[in-house]
Order: structure tokens, then C-alpha cells, then sequence
């Protein structure tokens, strides 16, 4: 059978996030109630759960979460690509063992520096390819989260099992996302779960990207290796390269990927907002996302929740206080925030943004 | 009224517009292969004119102020008063030959179908009670005759 | 006077049942094939001068007559076969080049027809046509590498582009080697249709200039017609270096060809033969093109996009990373099923290599080299439906050409004689008795007939596909698999097997 990377799993899912915009943290909770409450969304292959906040005392080293098949793996990465680096601190992730899920790979994390002076590139363009460059070869290795003061925990099972696999309960955090994974296949692969992280990105996905040949087709142009053959990297890295190497606004890369139709942007009476609508259209066509999809995309400074433009998926948004939530399912988004001043859908194409007070977007 | 204009651009000079005419005035139900077997068939309305590259189809031009029905003794040939046709009431016709001498562009001749009793005047009726729109700019393979639609009566 | 070895091909049957004697056979059979007797007040017939262009047997009334190929045969040889005979005695007869028109006709396999397309089922709705809206909106031209410069600006200049509503447009095909009738044909169906056709080599006609927004002008090896009018006419300009039916050989009209007309329009005498050179003889290697690309750009003032024509040849791959890199804005790739008036024989039948292959390789080596963008690809070689175009998007182009499609459209029966300047349907020819035979306004009805009929089948089976807009389409090899190719031909074309 093969392994995941190596054939496409469509998703069907659950996704769920929520954020404390005056950057006040909390328990692991709310997001876990939430993604128990849409267990029928998902059949158990797959969940996991992101957080920002949570490294407090290393907030500025890359904080890398990896997982090894055996410790011959672990010495080998550890050798060959972490001695690249300071490393600040190196330690197994504390798990539990539960009968929901076991049979887990070994699971470390790394709080690392790069070492000055000895790269030419700008600092996160070498991130990103020395993560690419493990995660590439068959190592052993994989690298599932790579952001600072921020992680992933994900595995195969029901997300709310994995979030008690790995004590999820002693994190605080001050923005939260989590998915449950309903794959059409038995992948049994722990790297395949949601979220897909790349420095501080993440993403959670329910949906399916026809598009997803022409996507990665432009991305691997531009350096991006689509490991595995999952939408949600292929997601995440259009993101990286418009808003962070290509120095996008947000509502531009949104607009790229979510574009008005022709027939509105024909009649536009507005002459600059539909040459705006023109040329990203023209150069960005490649990284349009077609097909059913609601995600959220977080960074440290916050998150926005997106649909497609023909709405294929449900999402509903919630605000209470300084806090938003954003899940698949009313209720979801009811367990997260019990008294809302405000509870939504959002349109197809228009993001729902939820960012920490005095940001003004997710990267700059 | 209805008139039929020729196009000489796009006229192949194949000739089908008059094996039609022919066809449908002697076989009102178009079947070709019976119309020409007859022994009696009734000429075209419409001839085609050649010369080296250059054709184009000649039929009755429904004139305003018609000679022929003027000439006509019999009061055979007639122009209707609401739609501007000129044609020929073959019950009337006593072949005569007058109004055939009579046109200015020698549309007219005398003809006689398997169902006629006698020869009679024969000319481009608008295929009047045979067919909506004249077979000829029906059949047309090259849409080179058009029936344009004109204020009026003629 | 010696033998004549040559047999008739083919045998015309009258039906004298169903003959009603009207001659229009005769009248509209420019080869002289029938006759009719005035002894034995019957039709008769030459039918060694038959063709099979079919113009008899559509035009009679009474559906009389028939064309078959004749039963006569040689003895039975896989090696020596009755072509392979008659080649011979042609060239014993004439000592000439053999020609022939029209696109390769050999039985090799047809790869689009290997390409299965994916439809979705339960993880992903398929959308429909008739209720959401699909967007088949195409940008040929230059993409920039980024949207914002280094300021955080939009660029003042962008590249070019021509604006295609639909991902189809009609291929390269001279006035000379077709009469000015298709071409105002094709340039009304373009302008309705809101894509392009191409001048071809023989010169953009006056009564054209018109339609100067749907039109792509050509500058091919023998410069017909180019002056500076002429390259601000159109809407882009394309300089042709090769084309798929005859890869290596420059164009050719027979000096019959050449009226009054085609003389004033190409700038050339009346009655010679426009043969065009081999190579531009300014375009000896890679450098050379691309001084005439911006030649060409500097001309018309960086207003309009400058593109390049090739024949799919074995390294395909590399001469268009070189002409991407040459600063052509778009590159057209002709496969060698692509049509012609008239190219030798042997050319067409032995020169070039399937379309198919060609794109494949060109999308892959350019995205390898990060280049993609900045050219659109146009395929063209035989797209001979929907499906086609289809395939071709997936494989990745952004646009495809069609010519044959276009002229059997407009009533082409394919009789591969175009070359004789004889066309019975007066579309490749220049006698005015014939060119008569077209008339403009029912062309461009079928074309444009064609062409929506097209339109909406693409859009069922992108909505099918779960897509719906082209964008996602191009280079999406994920959409396709192969059936019945060798594990090297999926490898090149870059699909999976059906079934994976």
C-alpha cells in the first residue's frame, strides 16, 4: 500500500480555531470541546491541534516538531541537518499512552537558532528549504512544525484522543486551530493529519482542490517541494509565496485565490479595482483554488477563515468579547463561545479575519 | 411586398434554384426524381446566367406597374392587390404569347405540367400556395438569393 | 508518347434511377469528371480526374451519385503497397517532387485519444454549466514574476496580452493558400467569437484591417506583406519559423495560385511561385531571433506581444527555453499532424513529432527552469474536438490553434489537393469561379457554430472536473490518464496509468 506522499487522500473533515485577540491565553479546552462535538465529521484516520503562545520562554527560536520512524533516524537528522544549528533545547514531546491511540512514531521537538553569518539567503527562505530538503528524502523524518512560540500536535486518531495523547491540557495558548480528518484511504501515516504547518503558517483544510495539479505545478517553480501531495501544503505554501516572499497584501492573495467572477469584474464600473481584479487575475491564475474548501490560516499574529468562491462548505464565525471562533458547524463555534455578540456564515471568496489588536494582517 | 434578389458574388451557376422551381411546380411534394420523369414538366421560374466566372439567377421581378398583366387579354395574368405578386390564373390562359413577348427582361414563357390541360403562361409565382419561402432561396446552396421584405405594396 | 501507369483511384457510381440529367455535377466539378453526352443524351463521366472531394455528391439534387475507392488493387503486399507503387510511378512519369496538402495521414497512434479526463464523485460536487458560472477567459502574453515590485507597487508596464474569451483560436493559414472568402470568414467569426485567427505568411488584405483586433500577423521567412502597417494592424505578431506539416522547409505557393489579388497583398508578381526560404535568412541561431523579437517589439512599441512559431521537433524542450528566453512573449508549437496547402510528401509523412509529446516536454522543461510565465504556450497539430483542447490544457497550454478543424468547418472534404489551386469547395483555391464558392456569411455562421458547440463541451467537462475556471486546468497533468501507452510515453507526457 502506499504511503502518504505517495498518492493523493482527498479530505473531508472538521475544522475548528479560535483566537484571544487581546493575546490572553487559555486552555487547550475550548478548541477540544469543539472538535469532539463534530466527531462525526471525521472517522478517526487523522486530527490534530495548533497553537501560538505556547513557548513563551523560547519565543524567538524555531520551534520544530518532528517525528522519527526509530531512534536511527532521529540520530542521523540530528547529525547530519540539526548540528546546522544552536540548538536551544532538545527534548521528546511528553505523551501519554491511551488505547485510542497508540503506535506512534517518535515524536521530538527542538527549539533552534540559526547560526549567524552563514547563510546568504534571507533567514526564512532558508528555513523553508532546509525543512523541504528533510521532509524530501526518505529520512525517516519528518518535520511537522517549524514556527516560533507556536506547534503542532497531530497523529491518527480523533483529534480530541490526540489532544490527550499529548497532554494538550498543560499548554496555554493564545490562538488555537484543530481539524479531524476524514480520509478516503487508510494512510496510518502520522505526518498526513491536519494541521499543515510551515514556519508560522498554518493551515486546517476540509475540502478538495481540483486544482491542485495546476497549484503545485506553478509552486515547485519557485522552490516549494509538495511532499505530500495533500491540498493543505500545496495551500500553505501559495500563501508563503504570495504574501511572504512576494510581499502581497492579504486581500490581494485572497483576491488571487478567491477571485471575483469575469462577468462582475467585466462590469465593474470602477476602473482601478477592476484592473486590480484583472492583473491579479492574469498573474496569479495559477495559484486560483478551485473546488470545495473551507480553511483556516493562522500566523502568530492571527487567523482568517476562508470558503470558496461557489461557498462548497460549510463555516460558520463567531465573535464574544475578545474572542472569534471558526469552525465547520454552528455548534462548534457555540461550544467555543457559549454567549456570542455575533454569529455568522461567511460568503464564498470573502475572508472571515480574526487578529490580535494592533495587527493589521496575518504576515507584515 | 416579397421580392427575390439575386447575389452575383456568391452565385455557384449550378442551376439548382431552377431544377427546384421546376421540381415543386410540377411535384408539390419536392420528390425530384418523379417531377423529371414526367413527360410534361413545368419550366422554371428562375434561369441562371453565365458567363466565364460570372453568374447570378434572373426570375420575374413583380414589378410595380406590370407589362405583362397589362397585355394580358385574358385578364389571366394578375397582381395581387395586397401582397404585390404578379401571377398567372392558368384557368384564364389562352397561351397567347403576349405577355412572353411583353417583359422587358423575358421572365415569362409558356409551359404545361403533367396536371394542366393546356400550355399556359408559366413565371416566378413566389411559389404561392406551394411554399412559405420560395424554394429557390430555400434551396440556394450558397445562400446566393434572398428574400428581402419590402414597405409597401409594391 | 509512353504508357500512363497510373490507374484512376477512384470509381464516381450514377444511380440512373435517381438521375434526373439537371448537370449540376457537371457545372461544379472543377477536375472536368463529368460530362454529359449530347449523342446519348446521358451524363457521363472521366473518373480518372476524380478526386473524392465529394462536391458531386453533395451537390446533386437526387442524391444519385456515390465516390468509392476503386477495387482495383495490386496483389496483396504489407510492404509494397499500393501507395508505395503509385509513388513510384508518379516520379518515374514526372521526375518531380511529390506533393501533397493537408496534415500527416499516416495510421500512428493519435495520443489525445490515450488520454482519459477525471470526474468527481462524492469528495468533491461537480459543477454545472447551465447553473454556475465557468470561466474559460484566456491571457496570451508575458506574466511578470511577481505582481508588486520591489516598492510594494503594481508595475506600470505589464506585459501585452490578447485577450481570448474562449482558449481556442484559428491557426496560421496564408491568403494564397486560401482564398480571401475564408479569410473574412475567419476574421468575422474571430471577432464575434472574441479570440484570433492568424494572417498566416501570404499578407494581411485590405478589406481586413477591419478586424485588426482579432488578428495575430504573421512574419514567416519570406516576409509577404510585412511592412510597418502591416505590424500595428493586428493585435500580435508571430514569427513563424517552422510549422508542423513540413518542419525544416519554408512555405510554398504554386505560381498558379498567385493572382492579381495574392500578387498585391503579398507584394509579389503574378504567376510565380512564393516559395518561402527554409530559414529566415536573419535567423541563423538563437541570438538572431531574438534581435528580430525585439526588432519586432520596438517596431510596434512594446504595445503588442511578440511570439514565435515552431514544428514540434526532437528537442523541442530546448529551442523553446531558448525562445522563452529570447523574449518571445508566446510560443506555438505545431505538431506534425498540422495541416498545410501544399508541402512535399515525404516531408509531411517523415518530418516532426506529435503535438502531444512536444507540449508535454516544453511545460515540463520550462517550469523545471522556473520559466513558465513568461510565455504562454499554443498547441496546435490536429485538435480536432472539444476533447482535445481539453487534454491540451492539462498537458499545458494555455491556448490551442485549430486549422484544419476550421477549413473542414467551412466544408474542406479533405481530399489533400489543395495544392492543385482546384478546390471544388473554394476554399484553397484562388479562381474566382471557385473562391465564389464560400460564402463569408454562412462560413463564419459555422465556424462560429463550431466553436460555441466547443465551448460548451469544454465547460461540461471542466465542470465535470470540478472546476470552474480554466486557470485551474493548465498543467493540472492530475486531470488525466493514460490508457494504453508504454510506461516511457506516460513518463514524457507526465500522466499516471488509469486505474493509479
Amino acid at each position: 500500500m502506499l504511503r502518504e506522499g505517495e498518492v493523493r487522500i482527498p479530505a473531508g473533515c472538521a475544522i475548528a480555531a479560535v483566537i484571544d485577540r487581546s493575546k490572553t491565553r487559555f486552555s487547550c479546552q475550548k478548541i477540544v470541546d469543539a472538535l469532539a462535538l463534530m466527531r462525526e465529521r471525521s472517522n478517526g484516520l487523522g486530527g490534530g491541534i495548533a497553537a501560538y503562545g505556547i513557548y513563551p520562554q523560547y519565543a524567538d527560536c524555531y520551534a520544530l516538531h518532528i517525528f522519527y520512524d526509530d531512534n536511527l533516524c532521529r540520530q542521523r537528522v540530528e547529525n547530519d541537518y540539526l548540528s546546522r544549528f544552536e540548538i536551544a533545547l532538545a527534548e521528546e514531546i511528553k505523551t501519554r499512552k491511551t488505547r485510542q491511540v497508540n503506535r506512534s512514531p517518535l515524536i521530538w521537538r527542538y527549539f533552534i537558532k540559526p547560526r549567524l553569518c552563514e547563510y546568504d539567503d534571507p533567514e526564512q527562505d532558508m528555513m523553508v528549504t532546509f525543512i523541504m530538503e528533510i521532509n524530501s528524502q526518505n529520512l525517516g523524518a519528518y518535520v511537522f512544525s517549524s514556527g516560533k512560540n507556536m506547534g503542532a500536535f497531530k497523529g491518527v486518531g480523533f483529534p480530541e484522543d490526540i489532544a490527550e495523547f499529548f497532554c494538550l491540557e498543560d499548554y496555554q495558548g493564545y490562538l488555537w486551530t484543530g481539524h479531524g480528518r476524514f480520509p478516503t484511504n487508510t494512510p496510518g501515516w502520522w505526518g498526513g493529519a491536519h494541521p499543515f504547518c510551515l514556519l508560522d503558517w498554518s493551515v486546517v483544510h476540509n475540502g478538495e482542490l481540483s486544482s491542485y495539479g495546476t497549484n503545485r505545478a506553478y509552486l515547485e517553480m519557485f522552490g516549494y517541494k509538495c511532499s505530500l501531495q495533500t491540498d493543505t501544503e500545496v495551500i500553505a505554501y501559495a500563501f508563503d509565496l504570495m504574501v511572504r516572499r512576494h510581499g502581497l497584501p492579504l486581500e490581494y492573495a485572497v483576491q488571487a485565490a478567491c477571485p471575483p467572477f469575469w462577468k462582475q469584474i467585466d462590469a465593474d464600473q470602477d476602473q482601478n479595482r477592476q484592473q486590480l481584479a484583472r492583473t491579479i487575475r492574469m498573474v496569479y491564475s495559477s495559484l486560483l483554488l478551485n473546488g470545495p474548501f473551507s480553511i483556516v490560516l493562522a500566523t502568530g499574529r492571527g487567523m482568517m477563515g476562508l470558503n470558496d468562491r461557489i461557498k462548497l462548505r460549510p463555516m460558520s464565525v463567531a465573535t464574544q468579547g475578545e474572542l472569534m471562533a471558526i469552525a465547520s458547524e454552528e455548534v462548534a463555534v457555540l461550544a467555543m463561545c457559549p454567549q456570542p455578540d455575533n454569529i455568522w456564515q461567511p460568503e464564498g471568496g470573502v475572508p472571515a479575519l480574526g487578529l490580535l489588536k494592533g495587527e493589521s494582517s496575518l504576515w507584515h | 411586398m416579397k421580392r427575390i434578389v439575386a447575389l452575383a458574388e456568391y452565385c455557384l451557376g449550378c442551376g439548382l434554384c431552377a431544377v427546384y422551381c421546376s421540381a415543386l411546380h410540377t411535384a408539390p411534394d419536392l420528390d425530384l426524381v418523379r417531377a423529371f420523369r414526367q413527360p410534361k414538366r413545368l419550366a422554371a421560374g428562375i434561369t441562371v446566367e453565365k458567363n466565364l466566372e460570372f453568374a447570378v439567377a434572373r426570375s420575374c421581378r413583380h414589378c410595380e406597374n406590370p407589362y405583362c398583366v397589362e397585355s394580358c387579354i385574358t385578364g389571366a395574368m394578375v397582381k395581387d392587390p395586397l401582397t404585390g405578386e404578379v401571377w398567372c390564373d392558368v384557368e384564364r390562359c389562352v397561351a397567347c404569347w403576349t405577355c412572353v413577348a411583353a417583359c422587358p427582361y423575358g421572365m415569362v414563357t409558356i409551359s404545361q405540367g403533367p396536371h394542366d390541360q393546356h400550355p399556359h403562361a408559366q413565371k416566378c409565382d413566389l411559389c404561392r400556395n406551394l411554399s412559405e419561402v420560395p424554394v429557390c432561396v430555400l434551396k440556394c446552396p450558397n445562400e446566393a438569393l434572398v428574400l428581402v421584405e419590402e414597405e409597401g405594396v409594391a | 508518347m509512353a504508357l500512363n501507369l497510373i490507374r484512376p483511384q477512384f470509381i464516381v457510381e450514377r444511380d440512373r434511377e435517381r438521375c434526373i440529367d439537371c448537370r449540376v455535377c457537371e457545372n461544379q466539378c472543377a477536375n472536368g469528371v463529368h460530362r454529359w453526352d449530347q449523342t446519348r443524351r446521358e451524363m457521363t463521366l472521366d473518373t480518372s480526374q476524380c478526386v473524392n472531394c465529394h462536391r458531386c455528391v453533395v451537390m446533386c439534387p437526387t442524391e444519385a451519385l456515390t465516390v468509392v475507392a476503386t477495387p482495383h488493387r495490386f496483389r496483396d503486399n504489407a510492404n509494397w503497397t499500393d501507395k508505395a507503387i503509385y509513388e513510384i510511378y508518379h516520379q518515374a512519369a514526372t521526375g518531380q517532387v511529390l506533393l501533397t496538402s493537408m496534415g500527416n495521414d499516416r495510421a500512428h497512434h493519435i495520443y489525445w485519444d490515450h488520454l482519459l479526463l477525471n470526474a468527481c464523485q462524492v469528495t468533491n460536487p461537480p459543477i454545472d454549466p447551465l447553473r454556475e458560472p465557468m470561466e474559460l477567459k484566456t491571457f496570451v502574453g508575458a506574466k511578470p514574476d511577481r505582481l508588486l515590485n520591489q516598492r510594494g507597487e503594481i508595475e506600470d508596464d505589464l506585459p501585452p496580452q490578447v485577450e481570448l474569451e474562449i482558449p481556442v483560436m484559428f491557426s496560421a493559414m496564408s491568403l494564397g493558400s486560401i482564398s480571401l472568402n475564408v479569410h473574412k470568414a475567419l476574421a468575422r467569426a474571430a471577432q464575434e467569437l472574441g479570440i484570433c485567427y492568424n494572417t498566416g505568411e501570404g499578407g494581411l488584405h485590405k478589406d481586413l484591417r477591419q478586424y485588426g483586433k482579432n488578428t495575430i500577423v504573421q512574419v514567416a521567412s519570406g516576409r509577404f506583406g510585412v511592412d510597418i502597417d502591416y505590424l500595428r494592424a493586428g493585435s500580435a505578431i508571430e514569427i513563424k519559423i517552422g510549422q508542423g506539416a513540413k518542419p525544416g522547409i519554408g512555405g510554398h505557393l504554386p505560381g498558379s495560385k498567385v493572382s492579381s489579388q495574392i500578387s498585391e497583398t503579398r507584394m509579389i508578381p503574378r504567376g510565380t511561385d512564393a516559395i518561402s526560404p527554409a530559414p529566415h535568412h536573419d535567423i541563423y541561431s538563437i541570438e538572431d531571433l531574438k534581435q528580430l523579437v525585439y526588432s519586432l517589439k520596438e517596431a510596434v512599441r512594446y504595445q503588442k506581444p511578440v511570439g514565435v512559431k515552431i514544428a514540434a521537433v526532437h528537442n523541442v524542450a530546448a529551442i523553446a527555453s531558448g525562445v522563452a528566453r529570447a523574449g518571445a512573449d508566446f510560443i506555438a508549437i505545431d505538431g506534425y499532424r498540422g495541416g498545410t496547402g501544399a508541402a512535399p510528401l515525404r516531408t509531411r509523412d517523415n518530418v516532426g513529432i506529435p503535438i502531444e509529446f512536444a507540449l508535454a516536454a516544453v511545460d515540463n522543461r520550462l517550469r523545471e527552469e522556473g520559466i513558465r510565465h513568461r510565455l504562454s504556450i499554443i498547441a496546435a497539430g490536429s485538435i480536432r474536438n472539444s476533447a482535445d483542447v481539453i487534454k491540451a490544457i492539462a498537458l499545458g497550454a494555455d491556448a490551442v490553434y485549430i486549422g484544419t478543424a476550421a477549413l473542414l468547418a467551412v466544408g474542406c472534404h479533405m481530399c489533400q489537393k489543395c495544392y492543385t489551386g482546384k478546390c471544388n469547395w473554394g476554399i484553397a483555391t484562388q479562381d474566382p469561379w471557385l473562391t465564389k464558392r464560400v460564402n463569408p456569411d454562412v462560413a463564419s455562421r459555422r465556424l462560429i457554430n463550431l466553436l460555441r458547440a466547443w465551448e460548451h463541451e469544454i465547460k461540461e467537462m471542466l465542470g465535470g472536473m470540478g472546476i470552474n475556471s480554466l486557470d485551474s486546468l493548465r498543467s493540472n497533468r492530475l486531470m488525466l490518464r493514460g490508457i494504453n501507452l508504454s510506461d516511457k510515453e506516460r513518463e514524457i507526457l507526465g500522466v499516471l496509468a488509469a486505474g493509479e
